[in-house]
């Protein structure tokens, strides 16, 4: 397999890191393996929204609508509906994607900015929808202790839970990127016109590409209730949203490992420094204005320029760096 | 093999397009001249898709197209380039080239399979006969203007198209580049047996080039016939020729 953003020596440093995440619950303290869950979780989530934002040039502002989807989904189908437990963990996601496919069909009839607000409405409506609905979901309280299956109770089982489907989605999103779909739609970012007259239905195409970054997205909801056993609105806020978003543009949103790096950071800003004080938000936004100033293509954008871009980097033109500063 | 007949667009109360006929026949290389503003790019918007004339009819291969989207009107096999070069900045150049193929082999949707390893062969085909291979792996958005208009040409051949429709394809570029441009031009439409359909602003392009000539002025179809036809078309010598010439 030719890798490129994936890595730049082969496979190697990937298997390196997965045998080191497989180690870590044996030598980290737990709060820790805790913490990397959770940083997967969001992880996931945010490679699913650059899938649209970074590759495919949507501005998919409520992405986080589709999480909440898949979350509530799966704790209503466990705690209501009472179906085997797998049923449950798969019907979830193509909830999801089906909530993707209602609102993405009238979003592609939109262009830019204008997609976005309708977006954002439109995902909002969901919003309202869990934070009302309170004979269904309990409104503001959310719903608790939502009973998962022995073996993935404890935070160890779970994170290796999570991080084996983590690792799934991960190599199967990596597929569709380097794939002609993924080609095709990061064409589709550059010049839309210009596709439709290379013969490429533009929003057929756009639409799929919601459907499957909102699948992926759902299934980040059904991992962060294995990891809390909780549900709550809060996972369907706007504010969610923006946060992954800025995740994406951290960690560079043209790049296809730049999310994970996005959300660790986040994450543990969040994490440790949320300890000291509780306008972590304000370091974040200290952050987000040197990175516009000086990584515009965020951190891991900023090291594909520097140290080429995978098989082009022979011959890819050195294009003008001022980020030393 | 495309005819346009009477089509008539308008912004905003504004007649671009006002009666328009085009005929052009398999294997020639038909030029749309006029000055600025001719309504030249609006006839090709409408002959493509990209706009919907407000009346008229266009017919490619005795079918009427005018009411179909792009995307269909590239799969009956016309493909078009830009006046301002519109390639995929932020892909290399083989990419550019290579999604118009895969669209053409209907794979775009193809999800699972790396791109990597697929219509290499075609695309470096079209690369190396427009003269761009070496720079395959090049991103496209550093190119230089001139290989622009080489690259916008080379993706509206990943369709293999039986007609091409170039929207001034050497606009901007030095004599020599355009006389290059050109000659590459005509090579593709003998070699690959193209009809091409193009608008120049150079005269001397036109009539060295073209085996008709449609002339367009505010909107309308002044004439259209041979080279030496239209150079001694008394309407047409009032309209643009004239004043050019003088």
């Amino acid at each position: 397999m030719q890798n490129s953003a994936l890595n730049v020596k082969g496979l190697w440093p990937s298997l390196l890191t997965l045998v080191l995440l497989i180690l870590f619950p044996i030598i980290l303290p737990q709060f820790y393996v805790y913490i990397l869950a959770v940083i997967f979780v969001t992880a996931l989530l945010a490679m699913s929204l650059n899938l649209l934002v970074g590759f495919g040039g949507l501005f998919q502002f409520h992405h986080a609508a589709f999480y909440g989807v898949g979350a509530y989904t799966f704790a209503l189908t466990v705690t209501k509906a009472g179906w085997p437990i797998w049923l449950c963990f798969l019907v979830s996601p193509f909830a999801a994607a089906l909530a993707g496919f209602l609102i993405g069909w009238f979003c592609v009839r939109l262009t830019s900015l204008y997609f976005g607000m309708l977006q954002i409405s439109l995902g909002s409506l969901l919003w309202a929808i869990a934070f009302r609905w309170y004979s269904l979901t309990k409104g503001d309280d959310g719903i608790h202790s939502i009973p998962i299956p022995g073996f993935i109770t404890s935070k160890t089982s779970a994170y290796y839970f999570i991080l084996f489907f983590f690792v799934i989605c991960l190599v199967v999103m990596y597929r569709i990127y380097k794939s002609p779909f993924g080609v095709t739609l990061q064409a589709i970012r550059d010049n839309p016109a210009r596709c439709s007259a290379v013969g490429i239905n533009v929003r057929r195409h756009q639409l799929t590409a919601i459907v499957i970054a909102t699948f992926f997205a759902g299934v980040a909801g059904v991992l962060f209730v294995i990891l809390e056993q909780s549900v709550f609105p809060d996972l369907l806020f706007w504010v969610l949203s923006l946060e992954i978003f800025i995740m994406c543009l951290l960690g560079g949103w043209f790049t296809f490992t730049g999310p994970i790096l996005g959300a660790a950071i986040t994450v543990s800003l969040r994490t440790f420094v949320g300890i000291y004080t509780e306008y972590w938000t304000l370091i974040l936004g200290v952050i987000l204005i040197l990175l516009i100033f000086f990584l515009p293509e965020g951190v891991m954008g900023f090291f594909a320029q520097k140290f080429g871009r995978g098989r082009n980097k022979s011959t890819a033109p050195a294009r003008e760096q001022h980020a030393e500063s | 093999m495309l005819k346009v007949e009477k089509v008539y667009k308008s912004f905003d109360k504004f007649l671009a397009v006002n009666g328009a006929d085009l005929t052009v026949e398999k294997g020639q290389l038909v030029a749309v001249i006029g000055p600025n503003g001719a309504g030249k790019t609006t006839l090709f918007n409408l002959i493509t898709g990209m706009l919907k004339p407000d009346r008229g009819r266009v017919v490619f291969n005795g079918e009427e197209i005018s009411k179909l989207p792009p995307h269909d009107i590239c799969r009956k096999g016309i493909a078009r380039s830009f006046q301002i070069a519109t390639i995929f900045p932020r892909l290399t150049v083989f990419k550019n080239v290579q999604v118009a193929v895969l669209s053409q082999q209907k794979k775009s949707r193809t999800l699972f399979r790396p791109a990597d390893s697929m219509a290499v062969e075609e695309t470096n085909r079209i690369l190396a006969d427009v003269g761009l291979l070496e720079k395959a792996d090049d991103l496209a958005g550093a190119l230089s203007h001139g290989d622009h208009r080489i690259l916008e040409i080379a993706i509206a051949l990943g369709n293999e198209p039986r007609m091409l429709i170039l929207d001034e394809p050497t606009a901007g570029m030095s004599p020599d580049e355009t006389s290059s441009t050109m000659t590459l031009i005509k090579r593709l439409a003998e070699t690959r047996g193209l009809t091409i359909l193009f608008c120049e602003h150079d005269m001397d392009v036109v009539f060295n080039t073209a085996q008709s000539i449609m002339v367009m002025h505010y909107g309308k179809t002044i004439v259209q016939g041979k080279p030496e036809d239209v150079k001694n078309n008394v309407e047409v010598q009032d309209a643009y020729l004239g004043g050019a010439d003088a």
